[in-house]
């Protein structure tokens, strides 16, 4: 058994088979992180650059958590305070890297697109931890497996993605990856927020009216409004944006069932989800965090077998 | 195989009575039938004891991660209960090279430090083992060229007992 892809690079480009062995791979490392010596010596001879053109803190500590988890060694490389700075083109800043012997790569990117472009000059696996307002697979992929768990499957769930989906790779991946596994999908956000035709392209259900999406739902991933990505503004402030479309207590507690709640972080509290909400007992966002690092691992010794063979065509 | 298997029983009997400080450990993927079936015999033999009984996966710990044409796909480790200066003993159903007892030693530190451990082998395969790896406890002892592969099928996975020589 193996990924039918050499780099994970996007949701878009896996096949149902290739998520269900990812979670059957995370089933296993999941055990791993509970034993009393939570480290494994698998990829103990590789070496893995995290590259982060863009800020993150869970995504980075998660997938470096999880290289060293697997034996693997690690170094870490952030835009600010490096050669970027001076001009240096991608190409070269990884090639660089590269000729020092590293095996795999970890990049996020602020532009759309960006690992795939290193995936055609580069010969060793990528994996995509966010590129711009594209995809960010091993979320979709950490948020899939914490509905598995928390549900018992996926196949035939309701999700309602809710929020900023115009500007969130973690929307493009989720649906990508629930669509996949057989679960039915609505956004829900304002007009604005919402690209046109999304119903027509990716086969999920729009609606603008955040009650209507609750009620229908088993599980709400409520995403994160992201200013920094919002030239114009596209509603008329926070507050609005909260009283139309935040989730409180008072709103759950209204609903005719008790829905879970999901976050990819990092919350804007009060803004999309209030504390009340987050904090609650239906809120799965601390388990998604702890099945990251699970997943990320089954990610990378996964993709770890697929830079064997790279190198056997490369030799 | 039933007989040989009551007979492995005994001789663990001979060595640890009534199981009080020793605990079973079968290696996945498929030595745990032999160890479910152990347990099994060993419970009968020796009713209102109670015998600590695990599984575990080597997948993460073998040697060959960048030599193996195919990815290994892990299988399910659970070992609920300390081992930590418990007498182990290890249950697989075909000894050949020891590769794999090697990675299952290295994968059990991971879970504490017992006291001893003992290695408990349906078949062994002689004159094949490229470490310094032998079996206390053997069922058949079996020559067979290194091109041949011995696979022993089980009732519960494969739908009849028998160990097969395949070319």
């Amino acid at each position: 058994m193996s990924l039918s892809v050499k780099h994970l690079l996007g949701i878009r480009d896996l096949q149902r088979q290739d998520i269900e062995l990812i979670f059957k791979t995370a089933d296993q490392f999941k055990e791993v992180l509970q034993r009393p010596i939570k480290k494994v010596p698998t990829l103990r001879d590789t070496t893995i650059v995290n590259l982060f053109f863009e800020n993150s803190t869970r995504t980075r500590i998660s997938f470096e958590l999880a290289e060293k988890r697997l034996g693997a060694d690690t170094i870490n490389f952030s835009a600010s305070g490096s050669s970027v700075s001076k001009g240096e083109t991608l190409i070269d800043t990884v090639n660089n890297i590269l000729s020092m012997k590293v095996d795999m790569v970890v990049m996020r990117h602020s532009a759309t697109g960006a690992p795939h472009f290193l995936a055609r000059h580069i010969n060793v696996p990528i994996l995509n931890a966010g590129d711009g307002i594209n995809e960010h697979p091993t979320q979709a992929l950490l948020d899939s497996f914490s509905i598995r768990e928390k549900l018992g499957g996926v196949e035939g769930k309701k999700i309602a993605i809710c929020g900023d989906v115009m500007h969130s790779r973690v929307a493009l991946s989720n649906i990508y990856c629930l669509k996949k596994l057989g679960a039915e999908v609505t956004v829900v956000g304002p007009p604005t927020l919402i690209p046109k035709y999304m119903a027509e392209a990716l086969g999920v259900n729009v609606t603008y009216n955040l009650r209507e999406a609750l009620e229908w739902c088993d599980v709400a991933n409520v995403l994160r409004i992201q200013l920094e990505r919002q030239n114009t503004p596209l509603f008329s402030s926070l507050r609005e944006y909260s009283l139309a479309y935040g989730i409180n207590r008072e709103l759950l507690d209204s609903l005719n069932k008790e829905i879970v709640i999901m976050h990819p972080g990092p919350i804007n509290r009060g803004v999309e989800l209030n504390s009340d909400a987050a904090d609650s007992k239906q809120s799965i966002i601390l388990n998604q965090v702890e099945n990251g690092v699970a997943i990320r691992m089954a990610a990378l010794y996964l993709l770890a077998g697929e830079r064997k063979k790279m190198l056997e065509t490369e030799n | 195989m039933a007989i040989t298997i009551d007979r492995l029983c005994h001789q663990l009997i001979e060595n640890h009575l009534q199981f009080e400080n020793t605990v079973l450990i079968g290696l996945q993927p498929r030595g745990i039938y032999l160890s479910g079936r152990m347990h099994q015999t060993l419970m009968k033999l020796l009713p209102n004891t109670h015998i600590d009984y695990g599984k575990l996966d080597i997948t993460f710990y073998r040697d060959d991660f960048n030599q193996s044409k195919t990815l290994h796909v892990p299988s399910e480790t659970s070992i609920d209960f300390s081992i930590e200066n418990k007498k182990v003993v290890l249950i697989d159903d075909v000894l050949y090279t020891g590769r794999t007892i090697r990675s299952a030693l290295d994968a059990m530190l991971d879970f504490g430090r017992p006291s001893s451990v003992e290695l408990l082998t349906l078949i062994d395969r002689r004159f094949s083992r490229q470490l310094p790896i032998q079996p206390d406890y053997t069922g058949r002892t079996i020559d067979a060229l290194i091109s041949q592969k011995v696979r022993v099928l089980w009732q519960e996975r494969d739908g009849k007992d028998e160990v097969v020589l395949i070319d």
